[in-house]
């Protein structure tokens, strides 16, 4: 039952031969099977959950119909406040955090009559690419359990292939939905930047944050992102607009469609099998009926470098509120500066500290115009280019991530290796365009293998138009064996 | 060229009380990661920095209207420190 998905719990359920209570408790057994070696909850509430279910089970009892996420179990990552629920962002300046309202996805999902299972581990606050900067350690991959799940959304995305949830919410700065979904071998989508409210998300990058959903399959993620997405009054960045029916192109086909492989996200440093396995799926789209072109990006070769720039020079003002006053860890000073810096020394770990410093550089007189002034003319290039692709093809392919999971530890004393993880994802962050990544199958090593469609901002319909040809395409339906669970 | 930092400048900006060791540390890291960053500068042209929403949205504005806030109490529960209704923090200014 916990490997259903979406669409097929929704139809049980309605059909009378399965409960959301019963679906609960599969993915409870689910999660005490997998946790000790997955660790990809920093906390279940079961006893919240339960009552969720058991209103879900009323609800359909009495008739009443929520729509497509009614009684189905969702993992939030912890860096999506939840009223009365602790919220850490796995950092240990939050520990003990228990906030005092939900984020807007939260209050959506509560109302659409989702069971939240509980929250998810990921890199302190949202920087890394593998969970392992987590305050609360790792998560491991359910594919090869020495090996990381990616990151940041990496708990939710183990929660999701493991079956200890139907659907995950990650956020997405850099690539930190879809790379984990990439290297866990499930469904992960990043929405069009201010489609989907990020009150209550504890900000990053606010030009770049986006939260999405982490599901078994295409059809599953469109009917999540139906739920999440729509203006918030709340998050001052939401778009105010008419939002597109995200399900209108599924079951369409490829035929006709233009298709664009981007020239800069191959070759060196792009593991062969990823590669193949890529270059395979274009064939078969061609053989589909789509017209393949390539299609050249070059300001793409310097994406990472304008993101490793934007990014922290953000986060180093959005975390300057962590100051020992009004939430989280305080540490004895004599006065408010020296507490304030002393607190946030202990607080932070490595990498959250690595960037805040960076930012602070990159934001600081003299350095200003040659850094941050620049990578925003480098975001222009990109939004520019984009525009030049997009009027030529309908949506742009591309791997998710040059390679497949990685071996815990092997990137971690090595920040711009880390860093190279992101290199396919972080353009459509940059230009704020929606973007999917899609298993595709294992490599010879039995590691999953994404592909990336990418579209023009709200063009989601046609982004999950193709992503589902991929999938029937590609006829990815393994599931992890986790062999070595000791019962 | 290696990026010339002052970690004890840039550590101060951030308030973050960091040890001589650690600071020596996050420079030579903090190098490495800029002389790749640096990268940016070979971008041809001079486009204008782009700061604009990608869906074109502009301030949003809200009625003036007087509304429920956060419960006072549920706030301050989370604070390592409050007093009648106020954060607490150490002196602000040297004795």
């Amino acid at each position: 039952m916990a490997t259903l998905s979406i669409v097929g719990a929704a139809r049980a359920m309605r059909d009378g031969t399965l409960t959301a209570s019963t679906l609960l408790r599969s993915v409870l057994q689910k999660a005490s099977e997998t946790e000790a070696q997955v660790h990809a909850y920093l906390n279940i509430d079961r006893t919240g959950a339960e009552e969720a279910a058991a209103q879900a089970d009323a609800d359909f009892a009495d008739g009443i119909d929520r729509g497509p996420l009614q009684g189905i179990p969702v993992a939030i990552k912890d860096n999506m406040v939840t009223r009365g629920l602790e919220t850490t962002a796995a950092s240990q300046i939050l520990a003990g955090y228990v906030p005092p309202y939900d984020a807007t996805v939260v209050t959506r999902l509560r109302e659409a009559g989702a069971v939240l299972v509980g929250k998810t581990n990921l890199d302190e606050f949202a920087m890394g690419s593998s969970t392992e900067n987590s305050a609360y350690g790792t998560s491991y991959n359910p594919w090869d359990i020495t090996r990381v799940p990616g990151g940041s959304s990496g708990g939710s995305a183990a929660a999701v292939s493991v079956g200890s949830a139907l659907v995950g919410l990650g956020s997405d700065t850099g690539g930190s939905i879809r790379q984990p979904a990439s290297l866990c071998g499930v469904v992960g989508m990043k929405p069009t930047y201010g489609t989907v409210s990020r009150y209550g998300l504890i900000a990053f990058a606010s030009s770049l944050d986006q939260i999405g959903p982490l599901t078994k399959t295409v059809e599953d993620s469109a009917l999540t992102l139906s739920v999440l997405w729509g203006h918030d009054p709340l998050d001052a960045t939401s778009f105010r607009g008419d939002y597109p029916d995200p399900t209108a192109g599924l079951g369409r086909g490829v035929d006709g469609l233009r298709i664009g492989v981007v020239r800069e996200l191959q070759g060196e440093g792009y593991e062969p099998d990823v590669e193949s396995s890529v270059a395979q799926m274009v064939d078969k789209l061609s053989e589909a009926g789509a017209e393949v072109v390539e299609q050249s990006l070059p300001s793409f070769d310097i994406a990472l470098s304008a993101y490793y720039l934007i990014a922290p020079a953000e986060a180093s003002a959005n975390l300057a509120r962590f100051d020992g006053i009004r939430y989280g860890h305080r540490a004895p000073g004599d006065t408010t500066e020296s507490m304030m810096s002393r607190s946030r020394a202990e607080g932070f770990g490595p990498e959250v500290t690595r960037r805040i410093l960076l930012g602070t550089y990159a934001l600081s007189a003299g350095y200003y115009d040659a850094f941050y002034g620049q990578a925003q003319r480098v975001r222009s290039a990109i939004r520019a280019d984009f525009a030049r692709a997009y009027a030529d093809v309908d949506v742009l392919v591309s791997p998710t991530s040059p390679t497949v999971a990685f071996e815990a530890g092997a990137r971690t004393q090595d920040p711009l290796a880390m860093y190279l993880s992101d290199i396919c994802t972080i353009p459509c962050n940059l230009s704020g365009d929606p973007a999917i990544s899609v298993p595709l199958g294992l490599d010879r090593n039995g590691l999953p293998i994404g592909f990336q469609v990418m579209a023009p901002a709200l063009g989601e319909p046609i982004m999950y138009q193709v992503a589902a040809v991929v999938e029937q395409l590609a006829g990815f339906d393994a599931s992890p064996e986790l062999a070595m669970v000791a019962s | 060229m290696p990026v010339e930092i002052d970690i004890a400048h840039v550590a101060k900006l951030a308030r973050l009380d960091l040890s001589p060791d650690e600071m020596e540390g996050y420079r030579s890291q903090l190098s490495v990661i800029l002389d790749h960053a640096a990268r940016v500068q070979s971008l041809e042209g001079e486009p204008e920095p782009d700061v604009t929403h990608p869906l074109g949205m502009v301030n949003a504005f809200r009625a003036d209207e007087i509304k429920s806030s956060l419960d006072r109490d549920e706030v301050l529960a989370a604070s390592p420190e409050s007093r009648d209704g106020y954060f607490v923090v150490p002196p602000a200014l040297e004795s």
